[in-house]
C-alpha cells in the first residue's frame, strides 16, 4: 500500500516558550526544532502498516522553507522511502495547508493519509479534517489502533467518554493521537541512509494553488500568570486553609 | 446582523453542557441564534436547548443515529446554508473538533478552534502552544467557523423557549461507518462536569495507588478523577481521564494533583481551576509554581491523612 504522512517543524516541547521582544511571534532563534510529536506516530504507523500489508512506500511531506528539509529527513531516517517539500514561506493557515495538501494527494494517490491530530504548535486539531472533506474522503481522527484489512481501515478512536470504532473504505485519512504507538529511534545506518534518500521540491504555484490569508493573525501575548501560592507544613494546615481561606470544602 | 448556528452536542440521549458555552460565546457576539439538533429520537434534546435559541432545528434521519464526521458535516453545513448562518458555532469537545473542520471546508469558511475569548464579530482570542501564548485571529471570509474551549465561557441564563421545527436532511454518501462505542463506565461525575477533581500522575506507582490511594480521597469529595498522560500511557487509567493539551481542560473549583510533575502539557488543562492542591514529594516540582496550596511529601502517607482530615472538617 501507499501511504503519504505530513510532518510539520515545530518548536520543541521540552523549550520554554518564549514571545519574542516585539510580540510578533515565538521566538524560534536559538530553540531546538522538531517534527510535531503527533506526526512522528504518524509516520511510525505508517511504518508499521507499509510492513503488515505487505510493503509499499512511505512518502513523507511537509510544507515550509528549506528549514523543513531537516524534519522530511528525520522521518526518512525512521524509515520512509521519500520526501517532498513543498516550499513556502510566511503566514500560511489551515486551509492554505488542506489545499497545497489536496494537490499533492491527487498526485501521489496514496490509499492512506496518516497525520498528527495537533501540531503542537497552533494546536489547531484541524488539518486531517480539513483534508478529508476537500478530497471527499472518510476520517478517522484521533486514532489509537489502526488495522487495514479488506479495502478498509478499522480504527479505535479516542473520544470523550470512552474508544469509538469506526471504519472508512480506502482511501482515508487517519490522524494519529498519542497512544497509538511508540515511535522508534532513527539509527544511525538510517540517519545515513536518509541523506541519500529522493527529497522532491514543489511549490504552490507548480501545484496550481493560490493562497490567500483567511485566518489572519492579529497579535500575541502572554497568558494571564497566576499568582504565586504559599507551600502549607501539614496536612492540618492544608485543610485549614482549603476550608478557612479558598472556601473549598 | 449575525446569524448563529450552535450545533447541539449530546450522548446517550443527554444534552452534553459544553454546548452551553458555545451558545454563551455566539451571544457576545450577539444577533440571531439558531440551534441544530441531528440524530434520531432527538425530542428531548431540541427541548433541552429551547431556552438558549430563537428556534431549534431538529434534523431526524436514519444516517445519522451515530455521530459520523462526513454525513454530519454535510447535514451542519447544509443547514448552515439554508440559513443563511454568518457563524457556525460548537464546543471543542472531541466530536466538535472532529465534525467542524468538515464544515468549515463545505462551507469555504475560516475557521478558529478553541476560542477563549471573543473580540468582536470576526476576531477571537485562543491560547497555541499548549496555554504558554495566547494568539488573537481574524477570520477573513464571510462565513465563520468557531469551536469554544467549555471553561471559558459559562452557561447562558436560560430564555423563554424558542421554537422547535424540524428540517429536512439528507446526509449523502458516506465513506465512513459506525462499529461501536466503549464508553468508560463510572459512578463518578464527568471531569467536565465535577467541581473536584482529584488527578493522579506517575507518582501514584500503579493502578492500586489510585484504587488505595486516590479513590478514598475522591470519594471523601465527590470528586472526579483525573490523571497525567504518563499515567494513561501505563495504562493504570482509562485514556478518557488524560487532562492537559492533548486531552480535556478540566477548570474545576478544585483541583488536586497529586504525585504529578506539571509538566506544561499536563498544566495546560487545568491551570484554569479556582484552586490548585500539589502534593509532591520533590520540593522542586514545577506544579508548586501553579499551585495555590503545595504540600511536600510522600502521597502514599500525606494523602490517606488528608482523606481522614476532610472526611473530619466536612462532619
Ligand atoms: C505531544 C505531547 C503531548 C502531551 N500531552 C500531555 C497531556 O495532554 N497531558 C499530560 O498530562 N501530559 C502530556 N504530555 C506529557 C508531559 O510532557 C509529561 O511527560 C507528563 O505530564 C508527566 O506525567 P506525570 O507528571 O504523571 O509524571 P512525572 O513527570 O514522572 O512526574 C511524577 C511526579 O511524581 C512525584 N512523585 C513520585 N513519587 C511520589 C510520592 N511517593 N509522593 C509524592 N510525589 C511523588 C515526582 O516527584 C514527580 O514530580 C505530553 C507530551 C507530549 C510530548
Amino acid at each position: 500500500m501507499k501511504f503519504l504522512v505530513t510532518v510539520k517543524r515545530v518548536t520543541d516541547f521540552e523549550a520554554k516558550v518564549k514571545l519574542k521582544a516585539d510580540k510578533s511571534g515565538v521566538e524560534t532563534s536559538g530553540v531546538n526544532m522538531i517534527v510535531n510529536p503527533f506526526d512522528e506516530i504518524a509516520v511510525e504507523e505508517a511504518l508499521r502498516q507499509k510492513d503488515k500489508t505487505g510493503g509499499g512506500e512511505v512518502v513523507v511531506v511537509a510544507i515550509g522553507t528549506a528549514d523543513s528539509t531537516a524534519q522530511i529527513r528525520s522521518a526518512l531516517a525512521m524509515g520512509a522511502d521519500r520526501g517532498i517539500l513543498v516550499k513556502h514561506d510566511g503566514a500560511l493557515d489551515s486551509n492554505g495547508v488542506a489545499r497545497l495538501l489536496q494537490k499533492v494527494v491527487e498526485k501521489e494517490k496514496p490509499d492512506v493519509v496518516f497525520m498528527g491530530k495537533q501540531a503542537i504548535d497552533d494546536d489547531s486539531a484541524q488539518e486531517g479534517q480539513l483534508l478529508a472533506e476537500v478530497l471527499g474522503w472518510g476520517q478517522a481522527t484521533f486514532a489509537n489502533s489502526v488495522t487495514l484489512e479488506g479495502g478498509k481501515a478499522t480504527v479505535i478512536r479516542e473520544a470523550d467518554g470512552g474508544l469509538e470504532t469506526v471504519a472508512c473504505e480506502l482511501p482515508c485519512i487517519i490522524t494519529a493521537d498519542l497512544r497509538l504507538n511508540e515511535p522508534r529511534y532513527a539509527s544511525l545506518p538510517g540517519i545515513m541512509k536518509a541523506k541519500k534518500k529522493p527529497l522532491d521540491e514543489l511549490t504552490p504555484d507548480a501545484l496550481g494553488v493560490k493562497l490567500e490569508s483567511r485566518v489572519v493573525v492579529k497579535g500575541f501575548e502572554e497568558p494571564a500568570q497566576k499568582k504565586a501560592g504559599q507551600k502549607v507544613a501539614d496536612v492540618a494546615a492544608l485543610v485549614d486553609k482549603l476550608k478557612n481561606e479558598a472556601k473549598a470544602i | 446582523m449575525a446569524t448563529h448556528l450552535i450545533v447541539v452536542e449530546h450522548q446517550s440521549g443527554k444534552l452534553n453542557k459544553a454546548t452551553l458555552s458555545a451558545f454563551a460565546a455566539a451571544a457576545k457576539v450577539g444577533g440571531d441564534m439558531h440551534a441544530l439538533v441531528l440524530g434520531q429520537g432527538v425530542g428531548d434534546i431540541a427541548k433541552a436547548v429551547a431556552p438558549y435559541a430563537k428556534k431549534v432545528h431538529v434534523g431526524e434521519h436514519a444516517g445519522l443515529k451515530d455521530r459520523l464526521a462526513q454525513p454530519y458535516a454535510k447535514c451542519i453545513a447544509d443547514v448552515a446554508g439554508s440559513l443563511g448562518a454568518t457563524h457556525v458555532w460548537a464546543a471543542a469537545s472531541s466530536a466538535g473538533k472532529d465534525v467542524l473542520p468538515r464544515v468549515a471546508a463545505r462551507l469555504d469558511a475560516a475557521m478558529a478552534s478553541d476560542i477563549c475569548a471573543v473580540i468582536d464579530e470576526k476576531t477571537f482570542k485562543r491560547p497555541m502552544w499548549a496555554g504558554n501564548v495566547i494568539g488573537t485571529v481574524e477570520l477573513a471570509t464571510a462565513k465563520k467557523v468557531i469551536t469554544v474551549r467549555p471553561t471559558e465561557f459559562s452557561a447562558p441564563a436560560a430564555g423563554a423557549p424558542g421554537e422547535i421545527g424540524a428540517v429536512s436532511v439528507d446526509p449523502g454518501a458516506s465513506k465512513m461507518s459506525f462499529v461501536k462505542f466503549d464508553a468508560v463506565v463510572s459512578d463518578r461525575p464527568a471531569l467536565a462536569d465535577a467541581r473536584v477533581i482529584v488527578a493522579a500522575g506517575r507518582g501514584v506507582k500503579g493502578p492500586e495507588g489510585i484504587k488505595g490511594v486516590l479513590e478514598p480521597l475522591a470519594d471523601a469529595l465527590g470528586a472526579a478523577i483525573g490523571a497525567s498522560r504518563a499515567v494513561c500511557d501505563a495504562g493504570w487509567a482509562p485514556n478518557d481521564w488524560q487532562i492537559g493539551q492533548t486531552g480535556k481542560v478540566v477548570a474545576p473549583e478544585l483541583y488536586f494533583a497529586v504525585g504529578l510533575s506539571g509538566a506544561i502539557q499536563h498544566v495546560a488543562g487545568m491551570k484554569g481551576s479556582k484552586c490548585i492542591v500539589a502534593i509532591n514529594k520533590d520540593p522542586e516540582a514545577p506544579i508548586f509554581q501553579v499551585a495555590d496550596y503545595g504540600l511536600v511529601g510522600d502521597l502514599f502517607k500525606v494523602v490517606p491523612e488528608l482523606t481522614e482530615a476532610i472526611k473530619k472538617a466536612k462532619g
